[in-house]
């Protein structure tokens, strides 16, 4: 017994032999780095998930009794007008992030050509992605009063003041000019991640591409689309989910009053202010449902495209291989 | 060349410069018509028209009252205590993270960058219902300590950059060290920290704006808005009795947006770099 007992450390170490060796060390380093991000993220993150989940099938507060409701907080999203009938206003932020991204993407080819003044212009159209969210909700509280910022330039355009809504009380409009201020936002930020995968194509292929005689539009539609293809895919999956989610705009200048009440300013109020913390929890879980099913909807259909699109690039580069054999053949005739 | 291409050229130069200008107009007009009513007096902003300019540029009395009726100086402390704890804790734990990913192959390597991922996809307007009971009960509300953690661990773009980063240093050096028997931690902090300088840069001045502009935590969890005001939430005094004095809210507003116009003038490279590292492979 003696002998076997003295013998086990060399054929096995023991745990302080195993700590000290590479083995142990790469454990520990493993665990010491990663216990604190990990801990963060399940507190703030994966455990509110599961608990919300919980919430959803209670009536309850935040302090105090709870009582079990099985799926009646979810029949109540359905059924209640002010909660799934929000989800209507997600059409004008959808219609909004569509405008906003053609509009960066003609901005980013146009700054991608040589372009005097180009980077003071560029700062110019990205500073408001930077300014708090707060501070926009004034600035543009401010900007639609009646007789304020933007009637007086649109009587500068001769336009009668007695002809213009009231931006933000009139049901007709208001949620247009609110998706204006989200478009205003977010354009220059959108425009600065195009001008990066622009950037990131090679120069040679416009030189190419001009020697070639190609125009403007065509070293678009050539050159510029399909290399940027991947992230503005990204960008339309992101910006339909933002518009199903959208909060800011609302939240911040017209606090979801007359009508312009978002799903997520709805759900807000209900959890926060009403303190009906289950019926808010069914309606995040409701919502959380339908962009999960939205973006893997999206990313089959672009699969799908990209399978065609495919095809096509293998062309396009065998066509740019060509377009830069016949320049190098140029260069070497001189 | 014929008349009629030179013309089509040269309307094309104009289109081009036309765009640009209109829509950076379109861009600067609402924060530079704050600018201008920021500077009036209190009978000048009831008697002119916005977009008039004010008489004088010095007339610095509003900025100062709204400086003060916001509290601002001790909004300003609070964001930098909030800021550098921030910075400091996230750029640890995100390099960490970031190494251990990288450097190690381990089984549930995959799984935790899909699980980080996952939570980035998530609204955070929703998930701070639960977040709520949970601050709760941690004690967390009204705790500038509290909101600073819940802010540490809600990265992921930063992850991403590094993740980037640490894939571009060359696995060698790491070999190099652990030939001369370094540890791991000091492969980590002697070695390859000093190297990713440029991405904790960039990553920084982005989680930096980021957190300095965050106010919808702030307004739920520092809801003390007497002492743990922070420069975004501060701007909420505005909001009731004065809602309409936009002379003095407008200078509130210039000032909350003038720490981010600073950063953004001295490293607007960084920003846009950083932006971009993080959508391509966010």
């Amino acid at each position: 017994m003696a002998m076997t007992q003295a013998a086990r450390p060399k054929k096995k170490r023991t745990f302080g032999e195993w700590a000290k060796s590479r083995d142990g060390q790469k454990v520990f380093v493993m665990i010491a780095f990663m216990v604190i991000p990990l801990v963060l993220l399940f507190t703030f993150t994966y455990l509110p998930f599961a608990e919300m989940f919980g919430f959803s099938f209670y009536d309850m507060k935040y302090v105090g009794t709870r009582k079990f409701v099985g799926l009646k907080n979810y029949m109540k999203v359905f059924q209640r007008d002010d909660c799934f009938g929000a989800l209507k206003l997600s059409l004008y932020y959808m219609v909004g992030s569509v405008v906003q991204l053609a509009l960066a993407l003609y901005l980013a080819t146009i700054l991608s050509f040589k372009v005097k003044g180009g980077s003071v212009f560029k700062g110019f159209m990205f500073f408001p992605y930077l300014i708090n969210g707060i501070a926009i909700g004034f600035i543009f509280k401010f900007f639609y009063t009646r007789g304020f910022v933007f009637d007086t330039v649109l009587q500068w355009c001769g336009f009668q003041l007695d002809n213009l809504p009231y931006w933000l009380k009139d049901q007709r409009i208001n949620n247009i000019s609110l998706v204006g201020t989200s478009v205003w936002r977010y354009f220059g930020q959108n425009m600065v991640l195009f001008i990066g995968a622009i950037m990131s194509v090679d120069s040679e292929l416009y030189e190419a591409a001009m020697l070639d005689g190609a125009n403007r539009f065509q070293q678009f539609k050539y050159i510029i689309l399909p290399s940027i293809k991947t992230i503005i895919t990204l960008n339309v999956i992101l910006s339909i989910t933002g518009s199903l989610s959208a909060f800011e705009p609302p939240y911040v200048i017209t606090d979801g009053a007359n009508g312009t009440g978002t799903y997520f300013v709805v759900m807000h109020e209900i959890a926060h202010t009403q303190q009906k913390v289950g019926l808010a929890s069914a309606m995040a879980i409701v919502l959380l449902i339908i962009i999960l099913a939205v973006t893997i909807l999206q990313k089959l259909f672009f699969k799908y495209v990209f399978k065609n699109a495919e095809d096509e690039d293998k062309n396009a580069a065998v066509k740019r291989e060509k377009k830069l054999a016949k320049i190098a053949a140029r260069k070497a005739g001189r | 060349m014929t008349i009629l291409q030179k013309i089509g050229k040269y309307l094309l130069v104009f289109l081009k410069y036309f765009s640009l200008v209109f829509f950076s107009f379109v861009a600067v007009l609402p924060v530079v018509s704050c600018v201008i009513t920021a500077f009036k007096t209190d009978t000048e902003y009831q008697q002119t028209n916005v977009m008039v300019l004010p008489e004088s540029w010095l007339n610095f009395d509003n900025f100062i009252l709204a400086f003060q009726k916001a509290n601002m100086g001790r909004a300003f402390i609070n964001s930098a205590i909030i800021l550098v704890c921030v910075l400091i804790a996230s750029t640890l734990i995100g390099t960490q993270l970031a190494y251990v990913l990288n450097r190690f192959k381990f089984p549930g390597n995959g799984i935790i960058r899909n699980l980080f991922l996952f939570a980035s996809q998530l609204p955070g307007v929703a998930m701070q219902i639960a977040v709520y009971e949970i601050m709760y009960k941690l004690g967390f509300i009204n705790s500038l300590v509290g909101y600073i953690i819940m802010m540490c661990g809600t990265d992921i773009i930063s992850i991403y950059i590094y993740i980037q980063f640490f894939e571009n240093i060359d696995y060698s050096l790491d070999e190099s060290g652990i030939m001369d028997g370094a540890s791991y931690f000091t492969i980590f902090y002697k070695i390859l920290l000093p190297l990713l300088k440029p991405a904790i840069v960039t990553s920084c001045i982005l989680k930096g704006v980021g957190t300095y502009n965050e106010y919808y935590s702030a307004n739920l969890y520092l809801q003390d808005k007497k002492n743990l005001p922070t420069v975004a939430t501060s701007l909420y005094t505005f909001v009731g009795p004065l809602g309409s004095k936009y002379n003095l809210i407008c200078a509130g507003v210039i000032i909350s947006l003038l720490p981010a116009l600073i950063v953004f003038i001295t490293c607007q490279k960084q920003i846009y770099s950083g932006l971009t590292a993080g959508a391509v492979k966010g």
